[in-house]
């Protein structure tokens, strides 16, 4: 079993995942870095399921796959209407909430 | 001999590389449709090329699985139980919970293989010159290539859920290909239609196949050794005696529901026609190889499940064989309202549907099956041919009232396949429908369903008429409108069309989509008038024309059993196959075979009927009607008298305009009523939009606000209303004189804090994210040294 690489795995998707999130101007891209930690997060519940021998992991994992699916609808809508009200989809023009 | 066929393991059957790595079809495909993806724009041909060679090398690989299969079936006597090629790799295995994936390949699916996959050659390389300049060129390439391998990977599967992936793939490349010109509302409303219609049936497919599964996997597993979804276990296991009639009955009602959304069937064949939105080789491939047929290919692979769990050849009329009679009317009925001549054919299509499916319910197997194999080739020949009229003649326009008629001298080739595939799907003989459709008509009458022997050749009069109708607007009179030379330019040929839109909503586009899409390139003939279409057009014309007028022959009992060769190579035979699960009486199969055959002479097969001793069955023992040459003239003088009916009518209709006729549907109440209700197909489209899908969602906004208006915000207005009341005495009493100094206090404080913590308040979402997984990591570490 190779726990270890599947876990490394994830771990290095979560860190490009978390790297995009923060560095990342476009909104699109950042959705697709929340996607990536999404998706290390499976890896790792695989990784453990698989060592474990039980399905609970993959459950979790399709019922985060569903989740995420619902969470990309949500956001690209409303990356959608940012684009539409904006003409652009960078989130450094969000900053209205500055205090 | 019989000690031959009751140990179908003692037989060595032929086989070969194509059999046995028929897998790889569906690969193909997959493969070109990611290098289309990523290198499509940068090839000379924009990525075309790699899904024409993909669908030809199918083809190829399909042709030679093909041939070796025949090898493999004429190397055994005609008792033997042919095993199909079956191969699994785990796809997904944990806690004793495994899924496959690998091939099942039989006679029925190198059939559909080699249609797909012919039928999609043809179709790439047509769409080549017919999207010429398109602006998504490379990704309809794609989708369609995709297509493609969701249909031919639905085909080879082991199990449902291999099957449910191809389904699915299916379903979304339809909905990609359909809103191809999403620019247009129409168009993604049509999409969007068949993409939620297909999803309502698909639910059926999900819970049909866990309710087989659970019902089945016991059983399978400890009989064959394989899981509850293989498309194997569930044959045998729905013919072992094993099943609970709930159970089987269930589960077939459920993946009925989803054959009724894929394949068109009444009451979900709604989105069909409006799927003509697509451009026309799209239309060309979902209503003759893929999609449609795939919900009757489901039917046909699992065929002992629906046998069982319908009662197949029982004495009540069963559910699939009284949607396929109904829907064959309905629809055929809807063609005669029709303008649209792509629309004439979606009908057409649907109705031809509902005759295999008619058949599979009446038992008539293998009719049902070689009617997807005749119809696919001459229907394709019919869209190929209204897309070669709207390319070259009629501009773009698929309006055969105003653009349309006097073709047939201007277009001499498409006119001629036009007319073969015609007299074929009218099912006129020797013409390949007449092999297909009237097999099925007759198997129908011979299980016993007179009324559904009727309504079938009610249907093929109908269909006679409305093709005649068809044809007579497209090819013969005078030319009208564009057809007539008549110059368009884009905004007139819109307007035209959008003016004439008198009945719902979602009908104007599909007329005049194929204008814009492929306008630009092709304003260099607008002004040409009709004429023949280019070779890239019509060859695929020739040959879809060719195979509709001779397919036929390849089952053709009218001349004799030899001339069954379907029959032969297609069928699965209904022979107890003997497993190391079952004990086998000694020699009990083979005796009792041998002691009818002494006795009557003839011997029938326990398979279907009874449970079967020693072994297990792969299909149930189907009944053939023996042809007859008088019940094949009876149903060609019903199609003559559709033909000559329609003819007659149309030309007082069209071109004499006959006073008594024209206008006939404004001047009596009775017909115009009738004419509507028609020309609203129904009121289907208005029971699910403006009904039903009313009631559910109104209803449901309506109590939200009710409760957000009455409770939320009573409670809120509660909370309120005390909270204040609370605050006047608190402010009177403590704030005052109590908390005021610590108040200013605090204050200044909270200034004080509030304008050094400010720039973390930046507005900028990053600098959030970043200080959310700063915070997460610290607490991260925390934990880690707790834990220590």
């Amino acid at each position: 079993m190779l726990l270890n690489q599947f876990l490394m795995l994830g771990a290095v998707l979560f860190c490009i995942g978390v790297y995009g999130v923060i560095v990342r101007k476009n909104a699109v891209l950042v959705l697709m870095s929340i996607e990536l930690i999404l998706n290390s997060v499976n890896i790792n519940l695989l990784a453990f399921s698989l060592r474990n021998g039980s399905v609970d992991g993959h459950t979790f994992a399709l019922y985060i796959i569903a989740v995420a699916a619902a969470e990309v609808g949500v956001g690209l809508a409303m990356v959608l209407l940012m684009y539409r009200n904006r003409r652009s989809v960078g989130l450094d023009d969000l900053s209205e909430m500055k205090g | 001999m019989f000690s031959a066929s009751t140990e179908a393991a003692e037989v060595v059957l032929k086989s070969g590389w194509f059999l046995e790595n028929a897998f790889i079809i569906p690969i193909i495909p997959a493969l070109a449709f990611v290098l289309i993806i990523f290198f499509g724009k940068k090839m000379p041909m924009k990525g075309s090329e790699f899904g024409i060679l993909s669908m030809l090398a199918a083809l190829v690989m399909s042709l030679g699985a093909a041939y070796q299969w025949i090898q493999r079936v004429n190397g055994v006597s005609d008792e033997t139980y042919v095993k199909p090629i079956i191969r699994t790799w785990t796809w997904w295995q944990n806690d004793g919970v495994s899924l496959g994936i690998g091939q099942h390949i039989d006679g029925l699916s190198i059939t559909i293989l080699v249609v797909v996959a012919f039928i999609s050659s043809l179709v790439q390389i047509y769409s080549t010159e017919y999207l010429h300049g398109d602006r998504r060129y490379t990704h309809f390439f794609a989708s369609l290539t995709l297509f493609s391998a969701g249909m031919l990977n639905m085909v080879v599967a082991e199990n449902m859920i291999q099957l449910i992936l191809g389904w699915e793939l299916m379903g979304l490349c339809s909905f990609m290909l359909i809103g191809h010109w999403w620019e247009e509302g129409a168009n993604s409303r049509a999409a969007l239609k068949a993409f939620f219609t297909t999803r309502t049936g698909d639910i059926g497919l999900l819970v049909g196949t866990s309710v087989l599964f659970f019902a089945a996997n016991d059983w399978t597993q400890k009989t064959l050794g394989v899981s509850g979804f293989s498309i194997r276990g569930l044959s045998a296991w729905a013919l072992s005696g094993d099943p609970s009639s709930a159970a089987i009955t269930v589960g077939a009602i459920a993946l009925f529901i989803a054959c009724i959304g894929k394949s068109g069937q009444f009451p979900l064949h709604t989105w069909l026609p409006d799927a003509m939105a697509g451009p026309t080789p799209v239309s060309s491939l979902l209503h003759s190889s893929t999609m449609v047929v795939a919900g009757v290919f489901l039917v046909a692979r699992l065929y002992p499940v629906f046998y069982e769990g319908m009662n197949v050849y029982g004495n009540s009329v069963n559910f699939i064989i009284l949607i396929g009679g109904v829907t064959i009317v309905i629809a055929a009925v809807l063609a005669f309202v029709q303008t649209d001549i792509k629309k004439v054919l979606a009908y057409s299509t649907v109705s031809q549907l509902g005759y295999m499916m008619m058949g599979l319910g009446a038992g008539a197997w293998l009719p049902a099956v070689f009617h997807i194999f005749t119809h696919a080739f001459f229907k394709a020949c019919l869209f190929l041919g209204a897309g070669s009229i709207s390319h070259s003649a009629s501009h773009h326009s698929f309006d055969m009232k105003k653009d349309m008629g006097g073709l047939r001298k201007f277009m001499p080739i498409t006119f001629s396949t036009w007319i073969v595939s015609t007299l074929a799907l009218c099912g006129v003989f020797p013409f390949s429908g007449f092999f297909s459709k009237d097999e099925i008509i007759d198997n129908v009458g011979y299980a016993g369903y007179n009324f559904f022997m009727i309504v079938g050749l009610f249907g093929a009069f109908l269909t006679a008429a409305y093709m005649t109708r068809a044809t007579y607007l497209t090819f013969f009179g005078e030319p009208r409108g564009a057809a007539a030379g008549e110059h368009h330019d884009e905004e007139h040929g819109h307007d035209a069309h959008s003016s004439h839109d008198d009945h719902g909503h979602d009908d104007h586009g599909h007329d005049s989509h194929d204008a814009h899409a492929a306008h630009d390139s092709h304003d260099d003939h607008a002004s040409h008038g009709p004429r023949e279409s280019g070779l890239i057009i019509t060859v695929p014309l020739i040959l879809l024309a060719t195979l509709a007028l001779s397919s036929g022959f390849l089952n053709a009992p009218a001349f004799g059993e030899k001339w069954e060769n379907l029959k032969k190579w297609v069928e699965p035979r209904a022979e107890v196959v003997s497993v190391t699960g079952i004990a086998k009486p000694a020699g009990a199969h083979g005796e009792t075979r041998t002691a009818a055959l002494k006795e009557a002479g003839s011997y029938d097969s326990p398979c279907g009927s009874k449970t079967p001793v020693g072994g297990v069955c792969y299909a149930p023992q189907l009944k053939h009607a023996p042809f007859k040459w008088w019940k094949a003239g009876l149903s060609m003088g019903i199609v003559f008298m559709g033909m000559i009916l329609s003819w007659v009518l149309c030309v007082q209709l069209y071109t004499r305009k006959n006073k008594k006729l024209v206008g006939l549907t404004e001047r009596n109440k009775l017909l115009g009523a009738g004419y509507s209700f028609l020309e609203n197909k129904y009121y289907l489209d208005t029971l699910y939009e403006k009904i039903i899908v009313r009631s559910i969602a109104h209803p449901i906004s309506r109590g939200a606000y009710w409760f957000n208006q009455n409770v939320l915000d009573g409670i809120v207005n509660g909370a309120g209303t005390s909270t204040r009341k609370t605050a006047g005495w608190v402010y009177r009493n403590v704030d005052q004189k109590l908390v005021d100094g610590a108040v200013n206090g605090a204050g200044t404080t909270a200034e004080n804090a509030g304008g050094a913590l400010q720039p973390v308040q930046s507005g900028k979402v990053n600098q959030y994210g970043a200080l959310l997984f700063g915070a997460a990591a610290i607490g991260a570490l925390v934990l880690v040294i707790i834990n220590f």
